[in-house]
């Protein structure tokens, strides 16, 4: 069960990407409300700390699924990593940030945005560390209608070759991509968690927004292989009229929508 | 030259503890096994895979590994592009690509494994560098340069068996610089890879009709040495264009724009493949001359010109 304050954080972290999607045509909202609590349970509960202050991780962390982008960014200014400033100027001439995460700015540790590209990189980053017998785990976040990529598959079948238990995988599984369900275009994707083991992988299946559960099993994993959370989500969680429906992929709320979204968000019907 | 590069590679290897070559079940042969004896764990066969290939190198360098991809050239390039574009060039990754076979190489084995267009899809990428040596030597000294960029390059290789041409070369190599192989005063002949071999042997014809004759190995294609090549241009009164490579994107066609760009008023003719799949086997040469690219067709055009 999330404790209450991260219940909190979680609603402010939406308050907050709500409040900038208002200033933004479109924005990727319902993506990043999926996989919020899988990457604040990464970040907080996860990675270990280089340096306090500032805030340095020792252990690397990938957003595969680049659109989920918001997500990141409203944990890496809770963490002071980015700037309030960076976030007001999103998709600004004069800001940093972009719909997507771009490597070289703080915390970004990948240029993503193209489906199917974080697994193989961070493949040679844990193998890199591997070799060198360097002591960090490499986190990644992936959605479930990216691992209709083939690359994902490539990928997947060359990990446990390797040797690297150093790589930890969540998969943002809300059974959506952009058009549909992936259920309905794509039902031979399931079951998941069986196809993944048949790959050598450890697999494990989790309730994605709840932080704790998350990282209990996280802890509890036999770590002799790269591991896969199947973390199951709500696409849009914590917005009644967001979740499950496919148009928020890619969209900013109306202002009466925002606003009606917001009175939903501090109601607390977040779980 | 796939030998001389692994040569030079188990030597750069031997001097940087944290050189990587992952190959997508393509390997330069006999001569890799020292380095896979000595350094198993740097030579990673990553299977037939070569998106993964790409992705797996771009994470080796951003934890400061010089990385090598290695399979034959048309699976090298055109496979795992968007890994090419996105993961090495977008985030400026020094991660050197080589594509073994780079043009007709492979012959017989159809236009599956012709890398015609490669130079023209690869140079069209920002941050991207692009080298095609003509011969053994020159691929060892292009294979040290690729070890020390700072950026992503296409490294273009010809297959096995290449002659030297290049022992009595007038200038050393340097990365983005034109290369003087012989000087000459009336015509220039500017060519890269393997078909240079030709190229010298159509110098030597001219030559035998009083003119003199320089040869130029354009090496670098990308950062291309425009300022030298306009100095070509310049100096003689008659360039020539060898590839073997499209005319889409080339050095025929880049060479076209600089002359434009500097009001050359020599007389330029360009030799590259066609735009187009022939669908035809038998030697390299052969695969050239259904190009129109063999001694007899460009010595003639040459002359009627």
């Amino acid at each position: 069960m999330n404790g209450g304050v991260e219940k909190n954080r979680y609603i402010q972290y939406r308050k907050r990407i709500l409040q900038l999607s208002q200033k933004i045509g479109a924005l990727h909202i319902a993506p990043a409300f999926s996989c919020l609590e899988i990457v604040d349970a990464i970040y907080f509960k996860m990675m270990r700390l280089n340096s306090l202050k500032p805030v340095k991780y020792l252990d690397t962390f990938i957003l595969s699924k680049g659109h989920g982008a918001m997500a990141q960014y409203v944990v890496l200014e809770h963490l002071g990593i980015l700037l309030e400033s960076d976030l007001n100027n999103l998709c600004q001439p004069s800001g940093k940030l972009g719909g997507h995460p771009d490597y070289g700015v703080p915390g970004i540790e990948a240029s993503t945005g193209s489906l199917g590209h974080g697994l193989p990189i961070a493949i040679g980053m844990a193998l890199a560390d591997k070799v060198f017998k360097i002591d960090r785990m490499v986190y990644v976040v992936m959605s479930d209608g990216e691992m209709q990529e083939g690359s994902v598959w490539e990928a997947m079948l060359i990990a446990p070759n390797l040797g690297l238990n150093n790589l930890a995988v969540f998969v943002d599984s809300n059974d959506f991509q952009v058009l549909d369900r992936i259920s309905k275009i794509n039902p031979n994707f399931y079951p998941i968690k069986e196809k993944v083991q048949s790959f050598g992988w450890e697999a494990i299946e989790v309730d994605g927004h709840d932080s704790w559960l998350i990282y209990e099993k996280f802890i509890k994993r036999k770590g002799k292989t790269p591991l896969m959370v199947i973390a199951n989500t709500v696409k849009g969680k914590g917005v009644s009229f967001m979740e499950n429906n496919p148009i928020w992929n890619f969209k900013s709320p109306s202002k009466s929508e925002y606003e009606s979204a917001l009175k939903e968000l501090d109601g607390g019907l977040l779980t | 030259m796939r030998d001389a590069f692994a040569r030079t590679l188990y030597q750069i290897a031997k001097e940087n503890p944290k050189l990587f070559i992952v190959v997508a079940d393509i390997s330069p042969a006999a001569s890799m096994a020292l380095f896979q004896k000595e350094f198993p764990d740097r030579f990673i066969n990553i299977g037939v895979a070569e998106q993964s290939m790409i992705g797996v190198c771009a994470g080796l360098a951003m934890r400061g590994c010089t990385a090598f991809a290695y399979t034959i050239a048309t699976f090298a390039v055109y496979r795992p592009f968007e890994q090419i574009r996105d993961d090495l060039c977008y985030q400026n990754i020094p991660v050197t690509v080589v594509g073994v076979g780079g043009g007709m190489a492979y012959s017989t084995l159809g236009g599956t494994h012709h890398a015609q267009e490669d130079v023209a899809v690869m140079s069209a990428l920002p941050n991207m560098s692009v080298i095609a040596p003509c011969d053994p030597l020159e691929t060892e000294l292009a294979t040290w340069t690729c070890s020390q960029s700072k950026g992503p390059v296409y490294l273009r290789l010809g297959k096995a068996g290449e002659p030297v041409l290049t022992a009595d070369a007038l200038e050393p190599f340097q990365f983005g610089k034109l290369r003087y192989l012989r000087r000459g005063e009336d015509v220039c002949i500017l060519s890269y890879g393997p078909i240079m071999k030709m190229a010298m042997e159509i110098g030597k014809k001219i030559e035998e009709t009083g003119q003199t004759v320089s040869v130029i190995s354009v090496h670098t294609l990308k950062p291309l040495d425009k300022e030298g090549i306009a100095l070509a241009l310049k100096a003689h009164s008659k360039a020539i264009v060898i590839e073997e490579h499209s005319q889409e994107g080339g050095l025929s066609a880049k060479t076209k724009q600089i002359a434009w760009e500097n009001n050359a008023d020599c007389r330029l003719f360009t030799f590259s493949l066609k735009d187009s799949f022939l669908h035809t086997y038998g030697s390299q040469q052969d695969i050239w001359k259904a190009h129109g690219l063999d001694a007899r067709s460009i010595l003639n055009e040459l002359l009627i010109s």
